[in-house]
């Protein structure tokens, strides 16, 4: 049996579908990063998660440094392009605002997992870590022999979140998704999660998609959300281009608790949504931008 | 005008020298930065036919400007085509189909062993570096590594606090008993010199140092009691075509990114 996905605000789909505590996936590899809806975890004050990204960018170090998370998976944590995550290294570094405990994986190792997730799979098998450190600060990378050959290869559980969230670019009337560009590990961390949102650019009658296109259907989708430009500031393919001066001001924001904690109150906590958000920053770029 | 007549920055001439080791045709799996800026020098000079593999999913990517980050707009739009990162890494580095793999690194050692994930130790970091992103798998399964970083005392260290990503471990034959299929780093081109491996104890040895640079110099930027080749060659000057086309690359890219960012 399906059930078709809720067209609904981003708000309900936050509040109705993501809870404290849960493992929660957003996904969107540099491209289509889910910063909207990143936000409104923020906004929502949710507590306790455990974050899982590939490449933890701008949106992890604002849920980080807003103190959403407990743990998070990942296996690169950079500013593209620019440099450190000041966030994310303070929560490591110092415990600040809250202890983070890490689990460290390789890109091929977290992509594995979510293919794993999808497929329902207990774990991940992949030609990986031997003579690296890695196996032995996170007891999740295991070695098992092939039965068949007797090589050793590595072994990761398989990433089965409670919710992912993607940001796409369109969705039909339906709930019907379709993306394109690149395309990182979206479509298998949704068919991996027990439940996803998916905020699109637009809603339209007729997605018009190739055969072979990247479609998620509908019933694979909780909830689908209209908000366009909710891949801010990266960049969504044949809508808009990634916003660079963000992510260099971001370092800047970042780098100190108290300028990052009156941005985050400004933008995020005294917003009402993505729209007001957008207003509020255009508003203050002479302030946050050198 | 001759290529002596020009100028160049020790940064030009890593790149320079580490994109000329690239094979026309060969199939490069490249990391973002100056392994990305030397691959595509490589593309526009030399080597026309190279494919260029991003992590993010393009495959064939022949972008205008350099790209920022690791998924860039250009690489997609520019492609032969563009898979999902979990194909990339399962069908096209793990199936084999990488020749190089061509990484940076915040430190080496001298069996090239790299790390990018932390300063100090582990749980109380000193530096907390941004982690392995794709080089475990890279630095495993790609036919072979090249590596591309500045030289210092610092980056280049007698002993690493994290090895991330393989090398040749503790030298000799430390990297074929574990049978990985790539057969590991084949070079370390620097700001000073190139180094590359000796045959039998894999240690890092400097076999060419770019024009002008002493031995000093490289032994003040290496923690460790670096060896030099026998027969120490000279690293040809860049010429006009190499200069030009770096240049104008770098141009275009610091405009692209000025004008492209929206407000």
């Amino acid at each position: 049996m399906t059930t078709m996905a809720e067209i609904t605000s981003l708000s309900e789909a936050i509040a109705g579908l993501v809870r404290d505590g849960d493992v929660l996936a957003m996904e969107g590899f540099t491209h289509l990063i889910p910063f909207a809806a990143g936000h409104e975890v923020i906004r929502q004050r949710r507590k306790n998660l455990t974050l899982v990204r590939m490449t933890p960018d701008v949106i992890y170090d604002q849920l980080i440094g807003a103190g959403c998370a407990r743990k998070l998976i990942f296996s690169w944590g950079g500013n593209p392009g620019v440099g450190s995550l000041h966030r994310l290294r303070d929560a490591v570094e110092h415990d600040w605002p809250l202890p983070l405990e890490i689990q460290e994986h390789g890109h091929g190792d977290l992509a594995n997992a979510y293919v794993a997730g999808a497929s329902k799979l207990p774990f991940a098998v992949l030609r990986a870590y031997a003579g690296s450190d890695l196996p032995k600060h996170n007891d999740k990378i295991k070695f098992i022999d092939c039965p068949f050959t007797g090589e050793t290869l590595a072994a990761v559980p398989s990433i089965q979140p409670d919710v992912t969230v993607i940001h796409a670019q369109k969705a039909d009337r339906k709930g019907n998704v379709l993306l394109w560009g690149i395309l990182g590990v979206q479509k298998e961390a949704v068919l991996a999660a027990k439940k996803a949102i998916v905020t699109v650019e637009e809603i339209v009658d007729d997605l018009r998609a190739w055969p072979n296109a990247c479609i998620l259907p509908s019933w694979t989708i909780s909830a689908v959300c209209c908000v366009p430009g909710g891949a801010f500031p990266s960049y969504a393919h044949g809508y808009y281009q990634r916003d660079n001066r963000f992510y260099q001001a971001w370092d800047a924001i970042a780098r100190n608790r108290e300028t990052f904690q009156s941005w985050i109150k400004m933008h995020i906590i005294e917003t009402n949504d993505f729209a007001e958000f957008r207003k509020v920053l255009s508003d203050s770029v002479p302030r946050v931008r050198p | 005008m001759t290529a002596t007549d020009y100028n160049y920055t020790t940064s030009e001439i890593m790149t320079i020298a580490a994109a000329r080791l690239l094979k026309n045709g060969a199939v490069c799996f490249v990391g973002i930065g100056l392994p990305s800026t030397a691959a595509n020098l490589a593309r526009l000079t030399h080597a026309p036919d190279i494919v260029l593999i991003y992590e993010s999913g393009p495959i064939g990517a022949k972008p205008a400007v350099l790209p920022l980050s690791i998924g860039d707009g250009n690489l997609a739009e520019t492609a032969d085509t563009v898979v999902s990162t979990p194909e990339i890494f399962r069908y096209w580095l793990q199936g084999g189909r990488v020749d190089v793999g061509f990484l940076g690194a915040a430190q080496v050692d001298c069996f090239a062993n790299i790390n990018t994930t932390v300063i100090g130790d582990y749980r109380k970091p000193g530096t907390r570096l941004p982690g392995a992103g794709g080089a475990p798998e890279i630095a495993s399964c790609a036919g072979e590594v090249v590596l591309v970083l500045k030289q210092s005392a610092r980056a280049f260290v007698r002993k690493l606090d994290f090895v991330t990503s393989v090398g040749h471990l503790n030298g000799g034959e430390a990297r074929a008993r574990l049978r990985l299929p790539g057969k590991g780093p084949v070079a370390v081109v620097t700001d000073l010199c190139v180094m590359e491996p000796n045959a039998v104890t894999k240690e890092l040895t400097v076999t060419q140092l770019h024009p002008g640079i002493v031995r000093e110099q490289v032994r003040k930027a290496t923690e460790w009691e670096i060896r030099f080749a026998a027969e120490l060659q000279e690293t040809p000057l860049p010429n006009l075509l190499e200069l030009e086309t770096l240049r104008d690359l770098e141009r275009r890219t610091k405009l692209a990114h000025g004008t492209l960012a929206a407000g």
